[in-house]
């Protein structure tokens, strides 16, 4: 910007900040996406001169009283073909550009940090791996990828953050997922953008992008005790999901250690890869998503498990590396492991269980 | 504007209204409700969607008052979410679909390809009733507690968690949807079957193929429309379905199949549009439609494309990115026949003759304003940018500017054309060219802010709003002001052109086109004798040619 | 249309309406119109179709054990009936053709017979459905059936191989009557709009109206007949035949 006159650039910031034509650029995304939308905006000025300079100009010059006589004209090939080839070019520019800015935000890094979102009307919650809850808010840090993993409690919501340029649906039965880096610290707006019954509009709130120190002091001071993962753990336990899936020579599921983002081939034959999707679906509709060589016994927890339990018992599934605590609770749980079957009522915990330090 | 004008009227001293036309052959309110006349159907269906478009058009006022400020001030949130969805249901299902095949269609095509009329009279007549069927039943909807589904009846919300009447207003459009149908099917039948002899296929007006086109998307699209109703009122019904995870189904099945009707159906509705101003500007530049031959493939091409690129409506929705990908690669697609017509309609004017009457005013504004919002379309087919600017105002802009810049502006410009040959009389042209130009300014205002507040993120379907979007909202519903007046004006001078008009005469405009060989308003049957085409399309030459032939035989 | 509006007014048959040059034109349209709208009830039942199949594909087993409880007798019957019932309208075309008004008013009557049979069995394995709780939604939809195997001694017979389902597979079940009910509903309804129309064509047969060499009704209609038995045959084929291959 130094080409600019200062005087200027002041007046434009100046002016651009009172009259906003484009919301603040606060992810490592967005200027990408601002590209692309400018590039959209210079073509469609392009555009739409030509087209506004060939009607002014000929109603102008060929006007009747210029032009008395009209001169028939069929047509002419080039001309079509010009005019084919050259707004098909520059759209599928478009396409291709906007192809990879849309694979780059659908496709979260891997060393991204998870945070689930909960949909539901009329709120939004947020849950951090670490157990910090939030309503209607959202807190990241700069400068670390974050990867959102969405879903719906009841009817289509959608998670928008203008700011950061992206946007998913938040889905009824299954999870969708979009990610960003926020780069700037601030308040933004976060909206749901996908119309969900009477309080859709208050369905709003604010994402604050903290400097890293901040949102690890954020984390200390808004954490309620228990991390996703413990509160997973003891979900796990008080549906009696031990009962099956533990190291016994003669347990009746698979073991839970380290199936996170394993390859499993399924009874069916199919192979698929253990990732939340997966793990929520085996929870919530078990029948259809058995590992080979075990029987297809496991009930499933749809209605006895919200998605903010799904969460917590993936999240826990998520970070089990062993079996050593499954085994603990399994030695000291009151139900005998035959009952299989039907799964005792939820919140149900061991009296044994009670005392257990996180 | 200058003296030069295109405009032929008979000796107003000594020009009578023909006595003997289709609206004096007989008299009496059944003679109108049993009639098998395209042109009295065309009528009656004018008649109705008017009052259809007013009803939406008050229910888009009061959208405007509410979002003037950033609180839900003037009605509760339920309310408004109600006021919106009618005024989308009334204005995509009542008004943009029939607009221009139902009345203009109806009205012109027998004529254009030199028949007596449409090939299925009674269904035509069925077709009407089965429109004003939907429509009471509408008003049924409305009056009772109205629905807010939205015009899209997103399910679960609509089946399972929402207690307005969404059955109701789900047959309303099932029954509208069905109007269509027979309107589409009868054009197809009469466009094959009924062409007068020598009208081959390139020879018909440009119009016949943009409606033709039109057709073929209403019955083929519309039927997945109504069985997707069909199971969205048995699921609420039956409280089980198809389209509700917690039972096992599968809310995107519904996007999917909601959306292979409704993408098809807006180029049902802008096909109509574009069929317009290929006659409007042709007639005004006294030239034959440049790239006649592209023009016409555009608008199949456009029809065959259009069933293929749904899924551009359900980018951020979890579909998997590859789809996504050949979704938008075919929007892309979709996107150049439309501007070959404009680029087209542009080049027609050059070297022409060029008079500026209102219809060549309201077909400027749809070209501008067309540009504008098929462009913005391609901002969307884009998969990257569509993840911030979907189901934001941007999208209510771009729709709008398609919809009411484009297709309403050309609906605007047929009924001015085609007034004089309706009625046998002109429309006041001052009045009307300042209507126009109203028109386009009261647009501007009121749907271009919306481009930026959903650049700026604000959501679309909120009753309430960040304050920081105010200021842009309080000059979209200014617009929205200047916008009603210049559709009223029209509503109040072709009223008043109907006793005090000039009398019209056959072909005021000096147009080729066999409905311009008849008398204004035309005989019941059209022709006394079927007319034989022995002349290309827009064929000006033969037109002078005729004009001489009558001077001679006359004078 | 009055007759002194026609000044050169040639011969025509009675039945060519006003707007159509010959009756050949007039036949060509309606005909063409009628497959026309054939067109559009085949994208209509194309959206249920669609529905059948992902659900389907979904939930494979549900859809086994769901299309074990429908009768195989009385499907069998059904498609008999409507097979032959197209066979009599077909002949009924044929009797218009050759002016036989006798063989005609027989042919449709004996078609809207078999339409009537073919909706009273329909209406039989209906009731079975809801005596049964197989009804989605309303009536207590019950999954024993399926939970447990021999608890349905009648169809345990005809199936023994059949395991019982889980729970949550159980349930899923109800999306398979949802469909069941939907897409024999919607072509119930079809079939009986079509024995609306020959009530109304025997009483114009009777009248002669047929048989004065306008047959574009009569073969219209056929075709509509003739479409609603392939429909069911694809019904059938989907609803009844799920697990019967190889």
């Amino acid at each position: 910007m130094d080409h600019i006159s200062p005087v200027l650039w002041q007046f434009l910031q100046k002016w651009l900040a009172r009259f906003p034509l484009f919301p603040p650029e606060a992810s490592k995304i967005a200027p990408q996406s601002d590209a692309l939308y400018f590039f959209m905006v210079l073509v469609s000025l392009v555009g739409l001169t030509l087209v506004v300079l060939l009607i002014v100009s000929f109603s102008i010059f060929y006007s009747k009283a210029r032009h008395p006589k009209a001169v028939q004209i069929e047509g002419s090939t080039l001309l079509e073909a010009t005019w084919t080839i050259i707004p098909l070019g520059l759209f599928l520019v478009m396409f291709v550009w906007g192809a990879l800015l849309y694979f780059r935000i659908y496709t979260p890094p891997a060393n991204a940090m998870n945070i689930y979102v909960v949909g539901k009307q009329w709120m939004w919650k947020a849950e951090h791996p670490g157990g910090q809850h939030e309503i209607n808010s959202l807190h990241v840090p700069t400068g670390q990828p974050v990867q959102l993993t969405i879903i719906s409690q009841d009817v289509f919501h959608s998670f928008s953050i203008p700011a950061f340029r992206v946007k998913r649906e938040a889905i009824p039965g299954r999870y969708t997922t979009v990610w960003f880096e926020a780069t700037t610290p601030g308040t933004y707006h976060l909206f749901c953008t996908q119309y969900c019954g009477t309080n859709h509009s208050q369905m709003i709130g604010d994402v604050v992008v903290m400097t890293p120190d901040d949102f690890k002091k954020w984390l200390a001071s808004s954490t309620s005790g228990d991390s996703l993962a413990q509160n997973g753990e003891r979900l796990f336990a008080s549906l009696s999901c031990s009962a099956c899936h533990n190291t016994r020579p003669d347990a009746r599921g698979p073991s839970l250690a380290g199936v996170y983002d394993s390859k499993l081939t399924l009874s069916t034959g199919q192979a698929v890869t253990a990732d939340e999707a997966y793990l929520r679906q085996a929870i919530l509709n078990p029948s259809q998503h058995i590992t080979q060589g075990y029987a297809p016994i496991m009930p499933t927890y749809q209605g006895q498990v919200s998605e903010e339990g799904v969460i917590a018992l993936v999240e826990y599934i998520k970070n089990l590396d062993s079996d050593y605590r499954v085994q603990q609770t399994l030695n000291t749980t009151e139900i005998p492991p035959e009952s299989g079957g039907k799964a005792p009522p939820a919140g149900h915990v061991p009296a044994a269980q009670k005392g257990v330090n996180p | 504007m200058s003296a030069a004008t295109i405009v032929s009227l008979p000796d107003q001293a000594t020009a009578r209204i023909p006595k003997m036309n289709f609206i004096t052959k007989e008299n009496g309110l059944l003679s109108w409700l049993l009639t098998s006349d395209h042109k009295r159907i065309a009528t009656l269906y004018l008649i109705s969607i008017t009052f259809f478009f007013f009803i939406g058009g008050a229910l888009a006022g009061l959208i405007r008052l509410e979002l003037l400020t950033p609180q839900t001030s003037l009605m509760a949130a339920d309310t408004y979410n109600k006021v919106f969805s009618m005024h989308g249901l009334i204005m995509v299902f009542f008004f943009l679909v029939p607009s221009v095949p139902a009345t203009i269609g109806n009205f012109v095509i027998p004529m254009m390809v030199g028949a007596k009329d449409l090939a299925l009279p009674k269904i035509n007549l069925l077709s009407w009733y089965l429109y004003v069927l939907g429509g009471l039943m509408m008003l049924y909807t409305m009056s009772t507690g109205g629905v807010d589904t939205g015009w899209t009846f997103t399910t679960p919300l609509s089946t399972h968690y929402l207690n307005t009447n969404v059955v109701s207003a789900a047959l309303c459009v099932f029954v509208a949807g069905f109007s269509s149908i027979l309107t589409g099917l009868n054009f197809i039948v009469t466009i094959h079957k009924m062409r007068c002899p020598g009208m081959t296929w390139f020879r018909l007006p440009l119009f016949v193929w943009s409606m033709y086109a039109a057709s073929i998307l209403m019955v083929l699209g519309t039927p997945v429309l109504a069985i997707t109703l069909t199971l969205v009122g048995l699921e609420r019904i039956f409280h089980i379905g198809v389209f509700d995870p917690a039972f096992g189904g599968d809310p995107l099945l519904f996007q999917h199949l909601f959306w292979f009707y409704s993408h098809p159906a807006v180029y049902i509705m802008i096909l109509p549009g574009m069929a317009v101003i290929s006659e409007v500007v042709s007639t005004f530049s006294r030239k034959r439609v440049f790239g006649y031959t592209a023009v016409a493939f555009s608008s199949v091409a456009i029809a065959v494309f259009a069933f293929f690129v749904w899924a551009h409506h359900m980018f951020i929705m979890g579909i998997s990115n590859y789809s996504a990908l050949i979704f938008s690669l075919l929007t892309m697609l979709v996107a150049v026949p439309s501007a070959i017509k404009i680029f087209n309609w542009a080049f027609t004017l050059y070297k022409g003759s060029i008079t500026f009457e209102t219809p060549l005013l309201y077909a400027f504004g749809f070209m501008g304003l067309f540009t504008i919002g098929g462009m913005t379309g391609v901002f969307l087919g884009s998969t990257g940018t569509d993840i911030h600017l979907t189901e934001t105002y941007f999208i209510v802009a771009h729709f709008h500017f398609v919809m009411v810049g484009g297709m309403l502006m050309a609906f605007l410009a047929g009924i001015h054309f085609w007034w004089p040959k309706w009625t046998g009389r002109m429309y006041p042209e001052k009045i009307s060219q300042f209507a126009a130009v109203v028109t386009f300014i009261g647009f501007n205002f009121t749907f271009f802010p919306q481009f930026i507040l959903g650049t700026l993120g604000m959501p679309r379907r909120y009753a309430a709003y960040p304050p920081e979007f105010q200021a842009l909202n309080v000059f979209s519903t200014a617009g929205a002001t200047i916008l009603g007046v210049g559709y009223l004006l029209p509503i109040l001078y072709l009223t008043w052109s109907l006793k005090y008009g000039a009398i019209a005469g056959n072909n005021p405009w000096q147009a080729t086109g066999l409905e311009w060989q008849t008398q204004s308003p035309p005989l019941t049957e059209n022709f006394t004798e079927i007319p034989i085409m022995d002349h290309e399309a827009y064929d000006y030459e033969w037109l002078e040619r005729q004009q001489e032939k009558e001077v001679a035989s006359v004078g | 249309m009055e007759e002194a509006d026609h000044p050169h007014h040639e011969e025509h048959p009675s039945y060519q309406r006003h707007h159509f040059e010959s009756v050949d034109q007039q036949f060509d349209a309606t005909n063409f119109a009628m497959w026309l709208f054939l067109v559009t009830e085949v994208m209509f039942f194309g959206g249920l179709f669609a529905s059948y199949l992902i659900m389907r594909n979904w939930y494979y087993r549900p859809f086994v054990e769901g299309s074990h409880q429908l009768s195989i007798f009385w499907g069998t019957a059904n498609t008999a009936v409507l097979i032959v019932s197209s066979f009599t309208m077909a002949m009924a075309v044929w009797s218009a053709e050759v002016r036989r008004k006798g063989t005609l008013l027989l042919c449709l009557s004996l078609t809207l017979l078999l339409g009537f049979v073919f909706l009273g069995i329909k209406g039989i394995e209906w009731h079975e459905k809801w005596e049964k709780h197989h009804v989605p939604g309303i009536h207590q939809y019950s999954i024993a059936a399926f939970l447990d195997p021999a608890s349905d001694p009648e169809v345990h017979k005809q199936y023994p191989d059949d395991q019982p389902l889980p729970y949550d597979l159980a349930q899923k079940t109800e999306q398979y009557f949802f469909l069941y009910f939907a897409m024999t509903g919607m072509h119930a309804l079809h079939m009986a709009i079509g024995c609306g129309i020959l009530i109304f064509m025997i009483v114009r047969a009777k009248a002669g109206a047929y048989t004065a060499g306008h047959v574009t009704f009569v073969e219209n209609f056929g075709l509509y007949w003739h479409f609603v038995d392939i429909i069911w045959i694809y019904l059938f084929a989907l609803l009844y035949l799920i697990s019967r291959h190889g």
